[in-house]
């Protein structure tokens, strides 16, 4: 299931960014397997302004946005792979707290959380994964699943305006 | 007319055949006597009831991704992996039930073993110690995928082996006595992760 709901919400993002001006690099647009080091060197090759991993489960309620878990440091002239997202936490804490606004204004349940994560650990621009789990009511039971197509369409909505704001705030 | 050869021949192997069934007759007694000591093989010391005491699980939620304590009253074996591994093996069964709040598969059976030993790059005389837990292949193949669900169970036990064992620093994962890349697609396996990036969230309750 994850690969299919995060390929259309990652299609949808994309054209909703791209209809705002903005320039989107996908590190799949088809049902293929991408090695998440791979990812992460398309996105320090894009030298990109925000960098998203996106992903899906059936676990969990509303929008989980995770930033790296690695300790800031200050950059230097050479950067190790491993904890190459180190010197971009700020930026991506910086990330995480747009979105979640933006989400929370839009009445999603959000959390925000760290982790450990390859691929977006080796990402040098403000990262941060996504991971969209099924609308829930108060008593837990599902009410639109992450694959939900007017679901993903308000949570990509919601997701391009953020990142629209968050460009023009940081090259206004 | 008989031969007097062959009659001497038929005493012997007549003598023979009767030694022979008394030797077996013999054996068959003498494994009858081995059977009934074996059976009779009660304990020469009853076994022990590990003390009831108090343990703390950080139990895990899926619907706002926090990490509650809960205490629980449990028998405690004195040892401190066999201690470990029934604090971790409640805290799987908690995640087994129907309904919980981050369901698991599994129960107790999904840690097979937790091995105590020095941290590594522990000062000299310091008794920081790295808790390998060794998973069953069962457990993990029944986890849900999810970027959160899998941070929660590794969380979750990281933090209640410290909140048990405040000596347990650090915490690797093995799955079947292997190291594997990842719980169910997500949560790096390869790592060694500090039990202080497992905090609990708030609250509490006594059960």
């Amino acid at each position: 299931m994850e690969k299919a709901a995060t390929l259309a919400l990652s299609v949808r993002l994309r054209s909703l960014l791209a209809a705002r001006g903005m320039t989107v690099v996908t590190t799949r647009e088809s049902d293929a397997t991408v090695d998440p080091e791979r990812r992460a060197e398309i996105a320090n090759h894009a030298r990109a302004a925000a960098c998203l991993s996106l992903h899906a489960t059936e676990s969990g309620s509303g929008l989980h946005i995770f930033t790296s878990s690695l300790p800031p440091t200050e950059p230097g002239r050479f950067i190790p792979w491993k904890t190459a997202q180190a010197s971009w936490i700020t930026r991506s804490l910086a990330l995480a707290g747009a979105l979640n606004s933006a989400l929370l204004k839009e009445g999603f349940n959000v959390t925000l959380s760290r982790t450990d994560l390859i691929g977006v650990d080796n990402m040098t621009c403000p990262a941060l994964a996504i991971e969209i789990a099924p609308l829930r009511s108060a008593d837990g039971k599902v009410t639109a699943e992450a694959d939900d197509a007017d679901y993903q369409a308000h949570v990509a909505n919601t997701l391009a305006t953020a990142l629209l704001a968050w460009r023009l705030e940081a090259h206004p | 007319m008989i031969p007097r050869y062959q009659k001497i021949l038929f005493a012997v192997l007549l003598v023979a055949a009767l030694a022979m069934a008394g030797v077996l007759w013999h054996l068959r007694q003498r494994a009858h006597e081995r059977l009934l000591e074996g059976q009779d093989s009660a304990p020469t010391k009853a076994p022990q009831v590990a003390p009831t005491e108090q343990a703390i699980l950080l139990v895990a939620n899926d619907a706002d991704g926090s990490l509650l304590t809960q205490a629980r009253s449990l028998p405690l074996p004195a040892d401190p992996g066999a201690r470990a591994r029934v604090i971790l093996g409640n805290l799987l069964d908690v995640y087994a039930v129907p309904d919980a709040a981050h369901p698991v598969a599994g129960g107790a059976a999904g840690i097979a073993q937790v091995f105590l030993m020095p941290a590594a790059g522990a000062k000299s005389g310091s008794s920081d110690e790295l808790a390998v837990v060794n998973l069953s292949s069962g457990f993990v193949a029944s986890h849900p995928s999810g970027l959160e669900t899998e941070t929660l169970t590794v969380l979750s036990i990281c933090g209640t082996l410290h909140a048990n064992l405040p000596q347990i620093k650090q915490v690797r994962f093995l799955v079947d006595g292997q190291e594997r890349p990842n719980l169910a697609g997500h949560a790096d396996l390869t790592r060694t992760y500090l039990t202080s990036d497992a905090a609990p969230t708030t609250g509490g309750s006594d059960q």
